[in-house]
This record gives C-alpha cells, structure tokens and sequence, in this order.
C-alpha cells in the first residue's frame, strides 16, 4: 500500500466510520460522538468543501491494515511477535480538541456556504439559518444513535459570551451611547424589571387557572421565570440588526439596552434562585435584592474600569514589543469579564466598560498593525461564537429534555409579547418629555420588535437546579419556543417591515473632517453659553471630564509625546492616511472623490487658482473610466460605520476597495505609466494626491505650492524619496525609498506628529514601526500598511500596483 | 430691563419675540444680574467673570458673539460696547431647542437663524465671507500649534469646478452644515435653570 493510502488512513477512517459497524477497532468510539462531517450530501445548502469522503473502494485495503495496528498497540508487548505498529490511533488523545475543532469548522462552513448561495441569506437572516443547521445537525447526530451534546452554560458564558460582548464594547460607538444612554438606561433597567414582573405575574395567573399541571409551580417560580425570559439579548439583537442596517439611533437603543440589561438579569436571576431555597421572604431580602442591583452593575462597571486602567497603562509600555499588544487587551478584558463573573457581578458590564475605558489610550499607544490584529480577531472571534451559539441552539433543541405544555407555552409568548409592547410605549412617552429628539411612533415599533430573545436565557434556564425547579423542562421548552419565536418570525420579519414603513437606515455618510471639526467646534460652543447661563449641563460635564481627561489621565496612559497631541491632529491623521491608502491603491491615478477632503490649508491660495495640467492629457473616456471605478469602489467602503457588522468590516475603508483593485489592475496599468512620469515631481512640490486629483480635473480646486513651506510640514503621500524621484513603487519599494528614510528611533514613538521635514536619513525599519507622519516617513506610513517588513512580500504588497508589470 | 423688571407687558413681549418661556425669562434675568452685577448692562469684562470659562479655547469667540451687532439682530455692523439684558435674551435665543410644534418653514427658520449665528462666529472681520484663516482661527483657537497643516475641510467640496475660492459665503456654509442636524445639536436645555451657580 503506497504511502498515499497510509496518509488518507485516517481521514477515511472518521469519514467511513458509520459504514464499518461493529468493527470492534478502536476506531468506532471515535466516531461515537463526532458530528456527521462524513456526510455531506445529508446537510442541504452547505458545501463542505474540505471533507470528501475517502473513495469507499480503498475502504476494503484499509480494514486488514487497520486491524493490525490497532490490535499492536492495544496489546503491547503481550503478544509475543507484534508487528511494529506503523501507524496507530489513538483518538482519545485528541478527542476533545479534535471535536471542538470540527464544531468551529463547521460553524465556519456554514457561514461561507451562506454566502455562497446569496439568494438565501437575503431573505432569511442568517441567525436562522444556522439554527435550523443545528436542528438538522442535532437530528442527525440523534439519528446516528448518539446523544448530541446540549449547548453547556458553562462553555457559553465563559467561552462564547465574552468574544461578542468584547467585539461590542470595544466598537461601541461611544459619542452616541453617552447621548441616548438615559434612554437606554431606562429601557434597559425600567423595561427589564417590568417585563419580568409583568411576565412572572401573568404567568403565574395563568399557572393557577392552567389545570393540574401547572397548579404546582409557585409565584418565585414564574417570577424567575419571567426575569430569565425578559432579557433582550445582545447576541440575537447584534445578529438581525446588523444585517438590516437600521439608524444609528435605534441601532444603539436596542443593542445598548441589550447589553446594559445583564445588570438586571443577573440580579433577579440570583434573587429568585436564592429566594426559592428560602422558606420565607422577608422585606429584608428584598431590600438587599434591591441593593444587590446597584453592588452588582456599579461593581461590574469599576472592576471593567479597573481592568481597563490597567491595560492602557500595560500598553503604554509595549513599544518594544508591539507582538502581543493585542494579546493585552484581549486577556485584560477577559479578567475583567471573569473577575466579574467571580463576584457575581455582572461580566457583561465589566467587559464592556473595559473595552470602553481602555480603547482610546490603548489605541494611541499600539501599533497600526496591532490595532489592526486586535478589530480582526475580535471580529473573527465574535462572529465565530454568534455561528456557533446559533448552531447549538438548534442542536439543543433536538437534544434537550422537552415537556410541552399548550398553555403555558402559548401563553409565555403572548404575554412576553405584550409585555414588550406595553413597556415600550409606555416607556417612550415616559422619556420623550426628556429628549429633544423624540422617539417616533415608527422607532417604537422597532424598539418593541427588535427585543429578540437568545441564548443567554437558554442557558440561564439550563442552569437551574432540578431540585428547586422541577419544571425546568418547561421551562426550556417555553424559553426555546419563544426564542424561535424571536429569532425566526421578527428576525425575518423586521426587514421587509423597516423597509415597508420606511424607516430611517443608516447614513452613508462619511465622516469626514469637517464634521469632526464642527462636532467638537459645538461642543465648545455649547459648553461656553451652559457656563454664561450658568447651567451645570450635559457639555459642562463632558467638557470638565475631557479636561481631567486630558490634564491627567492622558499623561499617564499614553506613551511618550503623543499623550499632547491635540485630538483633532490625530483624527486628521487617520483621516490622512486612509486616505493615503485609498489613493495608493488606486495607483496615485486618480481622483478620490473627496469624502475626506485633504486640501492643505497652505495650498489654497486665497485669490487664484490655477488649475495645471501637468499630466499629458488622458482621453476623456479614459478619465470617466477611472474615476467611474473609484468612485464605485472608495463609495462602497466609504461609510460613517459603525455597526457591528461581522462579514465585511466595513468600517475599514480600503478593504473592500484593494480587492477589487486587483481585479481591475489591468485597466489602470496603463494609466499608470503616464502617471509615472509625472509623479516623480520632488516630493516637497506638493502633495501628490492632490495635484493628481487636480489634473484629472473635475476637482474643486487644484493645489499650489506655497513657497514659502519650510515651516509647514507636509504630509505628502508621495512615496517617491525626496532626493531621488522615482517613479510610484510601492511594492518594490522596499529597498530604495521605504529604506531609505525611516525617522530616528526616538521618532518610533511620537507616532502621529507634525514636524518640520526634514532631511532624511537612513536608518534600519522595524516591521511594527508605528511611524506615520510628514514626508520622510510616508513611505514608513506605507509600509506599515502594506506590511512589507524588512522584504517586501508579495502577498502584501499585490494590491499596490506594481512597477512595469 | 433693570432692577424694575417682570413688567408683564414687557415680559410678554420679550416672550414672543424671543421665545422663551416667562420662566426662562424669569431665570436668564436672574443670571443676568449676577453677571452685570446688578447693573443694567454688560460688558465684555463681566465675562472673566465666569471660572469655567476661562479653559474654553474658543472663549474669546463666544463673548465676542454676544457683542456682535449682526447678532444682535441690529442693522449695524461692528461690535457693541455693552448688552442689555434684550440683546442678552436675544443671544440665548440661538440656542434655543426646537419644540415639536414646529412645522417645516419654521424649523427651516430656525437652522437658517442657528446656522447664521455660527457663520459670524467664523467671519471675524464681518465682511460676509469665512477665509481660510479665519476659519482655522475659530477651529484651532489657541491650543493647536500654528504649525500644523491641517486640512481645510470640505469647504471647498461645495465650489464647482472652475469656482476660484474666494472665502466661504453664506450659502455654502449652509451646504457644509446640510448633513448635520443642527438644529438638534446646537441647543441648551433651558428647562432646569435651578443650578445656577451662585460662586461670585
């Protein structure tokens, strides 16, 4: 037998397993409790790309061969004359990371099948159609005669709750959170507790009217009943409404009552489940119920503060080794998260405030690889678990311990229903005396049809004792009918009614500068007339903590020189070098539809502008083509984000646009030579994107080089060294123009800093340099994003256009 | 207005024109005494006089605006040596929220009006147009190095093609300000007018 049958020995033996019954090899076990994977053609709409099974014919060459080994090494040194044992099996070894493995691997395969075959997922949001893969699964899995595993709280809460908190909170767009959050708090706080007593109330009416089955459960039962089930989860809310890409307003609302309402949660599950044990309960536990709230939120909000105190200072220190920055933060927020959870306090708050507390300084302090690697592992983790919980919702289903009661079960979802409705408008009318923009009958409606239920009261249920709560297969039926209720019928539902009642989607706007500048330029404004009025009001608070913020905390926090780096310079920087890299993609050719405007201030020459062409004049339909392709491609990615969206990170705006810049290399390698020729203007001319953006034409204005610029710094995206003009040669540019002017290492640390160019000199690169800034180091700006290291590879640097190609 | 004050007819016609509540009114009276020092004007002085005011960084644009003749709704230009407590109001006015009985026309009034405050805010040498100079003098203030280059924003995004930028008019910084909701921004709650401070 050739090595290549030794090889898929294995593999053949897991796929075929089901087909080699009664073996009595050690390989059955094996395959006791795997999930089919060998059955592909079984599990409709997904394509398992990578495991075909091995061709059944070598299943016949395998068994003599798998007899043997299995016996060796089972037996050892008994048998007198046993053959060396080639090839052994020892699945137990591996079983458990091995199973876990395959489940991830499945979620993953899932996810890609679903967006293989559009045509699905635009109708059925994609929460669904894993949980209907994991019903397929689990049947499956029962089918084979095996008991499918049911989704264990402890693995949720601690494995696959905190990645999607953690990606929630470290994004959360914290100007409009601190905006709305009395509304959310209200919501979140008000609205749960009166759900959960509506709810446990109600049912518990029902329980004592429903017959002999139900006359049993008391009134903590249901009460606690009602305080599992009234939670709004973040995990169902983030999943349906990234995909329908509502208002930021009423995105925010949903998902911020989402999270803030594990306060409450936590709080009345652990008062019920406490006070069940009790024989009586005295207005004394009540009140330490009620005070246990404010213990369990406010603690949970300082130990995430704590953590993420620490963390940002942790990071200040990280310059030399910029590797595990993200490890960090990733394992800071997760002690928060378990420290939390260790004083019963609430994970969910801890994690975010973590995530909330540490971001800006952490952010100031890490590399721009770093800060890359910490959004694509969260992204990559959280949606990972989202796929997962969803599939074992469904496997659960099927595995769980069922017990239906018409009654009680019809009866939860109605008045779960209800409640939500009820505590909405009721809520909303509450709050609208407060707000200045006031929440629309319309926004109500989604408000009360987004409160989707999800795993986290699935498993919160499946936490319950048997002995104090007899009825919680009833339990788990009801919360899983209303779950699937939830998630199916309004999931599906809420995006053909948004676009029916027309409600306000997300903006496609980008955030440019200009509002950055007027956001901040108001807030001034309005905290200067609050102090005239003498009013103690929203900005006068916001401005004193900006200003604690800036005088100290930053001070501490943040590394080196750019703890005084005024705000708006380093928003401007980012701002700059996206832009850079948009216009770098589109190799320099063309011009980038000004969303973020980079018009230096010094080039506008009050009086005239001349508009030069110094490029030879391209074809009108050639210059329509080009700037008919960006526009296409920077629009796509050009959105004021910020929503949690797993597939695309959209919030990066050269994702998108660098792949279908590969694509389209063809059409603008031509350009690109002529381009060549003028690009290679000296670099302290001006900048080069905006005099490209000049020549092709429509734009507003074209650029003049002030004289007079040695004491303005210049970023220029003008990769081309200043001494030697060179053509635009990103990819081969590693060892002329990015080697040749890194700043000294002390500049490593300024980051984004404004100076004076200068001359530049040569010096050794650092992969994680996190240099950016004014004209000897935009090529390093460059390179840091292409990721080149001290060799440019080629995978990285495709998406620049490559020189004579 | 001074110490004889809440005459009602003149409170009522207060009112109307700027249109607060008499409770407001009532309030903003109160602080107006405390700034002039029961006087019955103000001056650019009397605004030292407010300790949180002084880490504004666009402090001295601010009082400069509640002098400013074209805010003060006066057919003349230049700057007012002294308020009164009128032009006192007046100047909150801008700052007013916007009430839901608002109807279109009215609300577009009101953004024009809000709008219009802001823009002589940014146009120091009152010659109806925002340079760039003037523009980065009102976003940077004091703090940012003089240095820097900073982006002039999308100003420019609202000139045509072949428009040569002469300063920003009125109307395109109307356009500037197109996406954002200024009327719900720009606003102080007048509604608790209780924590006036009383630390002079």
């Amino acid at each position: 037998m050739g090595t290549a049958a030794l090889r898929a020995l294995p593999w053949a033996l897991l796929l075929l397993g089901p087909l080699l019954p009664g073996q009595g090899l050690q390989a059955n076990p094996m395959l006791a409790s795997e999930p089919p994977q060998g059955q592909p053609a079984q599990l409709p709409g997904a394509e398992i790309g990578g495991f075909t099974p091995a061709p059944p014919a070598s299943a016949q060459e395998i068994q003599p061969l798998n007899k043997q080994p299995a016996n060796g090494s089972g037996e050892g040194h008994a048998k007198p004359r046993k053959a060396f044992p080639v090839l052994g099996i020892d699945y137990k070894h591996v079983r458990v990371p091995f199973e876990i493995s395959l489940w991830i691997l499945l979620a993953c395969l899932m996810k890609l099948g679903f967006h293989v075959i559009p045509s699905v997922s635009n109708i059925v949001p994609e929460s669904c159609l894993l949980i209907v893969v994991g019903l397929l699964v689990g049947g499956l899995i029962k089918g084979v005669g095996e008991k499918p595993p049911i989704l264990n709280s402890d693995v949720f809460f601690l494995f696959l709750l905190p990645p999607i908190i953690l990606d929630a909170g470290y994004f959360l767009p914290l100007r409009q959170f601190t905006e709305n959050l009395g509304t959310i708090l209200i919501f979140a706080v008000v609205g749960t507790l009166w759900n959960a007593f509506f709810l446990g109330g109600l049912m518990y009416a029902v329980c004592q009217v429903g017959g002999p089955g139900l006359n049993h459960i008391g009134l903590l039962a249901n009460l606690l009943f009602g305080s599992i089930i009234s939670a709004v989860d973040p995990v169902a809310v983030l999943a349906v409404f990234e995909e329908i890409h509502i208002n930021e307003l009423l995105h925010i609302l949903v998902f911020g009552e989402s999270l803030l309402n594990d306060a409450v949660t936590v709080v009345l599950y652990h008062l019920f489940e406490e006070f069940a044990t009790f024989e009586q309960v005295t207005i004394i536990d009540i009140i330490l119920g009620f005070l246990s709230f404010f213990v369990v939120s406010l603690g949970g909000v300082f130990v995430g503060v704590i953590y993420g105190l620490i963390a940002a200072f942790t990071s200040r220190f990280t310059s030399h080794i910029r590797v595990i920055e993200p490890l960090f933060v990733f394992l800071y927020s997760y002690m928060a998260y378990l420290s939390a959870e260790l004083f019963h306090l609430s994970g969910i708050m801890a994690l975010i405030a973590s995530g909330v507390v540490m971001r800006p300084y952490v952010e100031a302090n890490i590399s721009h690889k770093s800060h890359t690697t910490i959004k694509y592992f969260l992204k990559m983790w959280s949606s990972v678990s989202e796929t997962l919980i969803f599939i074992f919702l469904g496997v659960s289903t099927v595995a769980g311990h069922h017990y239906w009661n018409w009654t009680f079960v019809i009866s939860t979802l109605l008045f779960c229903l209800i409640a939500r409705v009820l505590g909405v408008l009721v809520l909303t009318w509450f709050i609208n005396k407060f707000r200045i923009v006031k929440l629309t009958p319309k926004d109500q409606f989604i408000i009360a049809y987004g409160g989707l239920r999800g795993a986290i009261a699935f498993s919160l249920c499946y936490l319950l004792d048997y002995r104090h709560f007899g009825m919680r297969d009833m339990f788990l039926t009801a919360i899983i009918t209303v779950i699937f209720f939830t998630v199916f019928v309004q999931g599906m539902t809420i995006r053909p009614l948004v676009d029916l009642l027309a409600v306000k989607k997300k903006q496609e706007t980008k955030r440019s500068i200009n509002e950055e500048i007027h956001t901040q330029f108001l807030d001034h404004l309005l905290t200067g007339i609050e102090d005239i009025c003498g009013h103690y009001g929203h900005h006068h608070w916001k401005d004193k903590l900006n200003r604690f913020n800036k005088k100290y905390v930053k001070k501490c926090l943040i590394a080196g020189e750019r703890s005084k780096e005024p705000q708006l310079i380093a928003f401007y920087h980012k701002m700059e070098m996206k832009q850079a890299i948009e216009l770098v993609e589109s190799g320099g050719i063309g011009k980038i539809p000004s969303a973020v405007s980079t018009v230096s201030i010094q080039n506008i020459n009050p009086k005239t502008l001349p508009v030069e062409r110094i490029l030879p004049a391209l074809s009108k339909d050639k210059e329509e083509e080009i700037r008919k392709i960006l526009r296409n491609n920077l629009q796509k990615t050009r959105q004021r984000l910020r929503s949690y969206n797993r597939h695309t990170l959209v919030a990066d705006p050269y994702e998108e646009a660098w792949n279908q810049m590969l694509l389209r290399r063809q059409k603008a390698r031509q350009l690109e030579q002529k381009m060549n020729n003028y690009l290679t203007v000296p670099a302290h001319k001006l900048d080069s994107p905006t005099m490209s953006r000049a020549r092709i034409g429509s734009d507003p204005l074209a650029y003049e080089p002030k004289a007079d610029s040695e004491n303005l710094p210049i970023i220029t995206i003008d990769p081309a060294s200043p001494q030697s003009p060179e053509s635009v040669d990103l990819m081969n540019e590693e060892p002329k123009g990015c080697g040749g002017l890194p700043p000294s290492p002390e500049e490593d640390e300024e980051g984004l800093v404004m100076r004076v160019k200068e001359p530049s000199s040569p010096g050794t690169d650092d992969v994680f340099t996190p240099g950016t800034g004014d004209s000897p180091s935009n090529q390093r700006m460059l390179r840091c994003l292409s990721d080149p290291g001290p060799r440019p590879e080629p995978e990285e640097g495709e998406p620049f256009i490559p020189k004579g190609q | 207005m001074g110490s004889a004050h809440s005459v009602p007819a003149e409170m009522r016609e207060l009112a109307d024109r700027t249109g607060f509540t008499s409770e407001q009114i009532e309030h903003l009276h109160r602080r107006f005494k405390q700034l002039s020092r029961d006087q019955l004007t103000i001056r650019k002085e009397n605004f030292d006089s407010i300790p949180d005011l002084e880490f504004n960084p666009i402090r001295g644009k601010i009082v400069h605006a509640f002098f400013d003749k074209r805010n003060l709704r006066q057919e003349s230009d230049g700057l007012a040596d002294e308020i009164n407590f009128e032009d006192f109001l007046t100047i909150m006015s801008y700052f007013r929220p916007i009430e839901m009985n608002m109807d279109e026309e009215q609300l577009d009034r009101f953004r024009k009006e809000k709008l219009k405050f802001l823009f002589h805010m940014y146009d120091s040498d009152h010659d109806g147009k925002i340079t760039l100079q003037e523009y980065r003098n009102v976003t940077y203030g004091p703090s940012c190095p003089v240095t820097t280059e900073f982006p002039a924003p999308a100003l420019t995004r609202c000139l045509g093609p072949d428009q040569v930028y002469e300063g920003i008019t009125f109307d395109d910084f109307l356009k500037m300000w197109q996406g954002i909701d200024i009327e719900t921004k720009m606003h102080v709650r007048f509604l608790n007018m209780e924590t006036i401070a009383h630390c002079y």
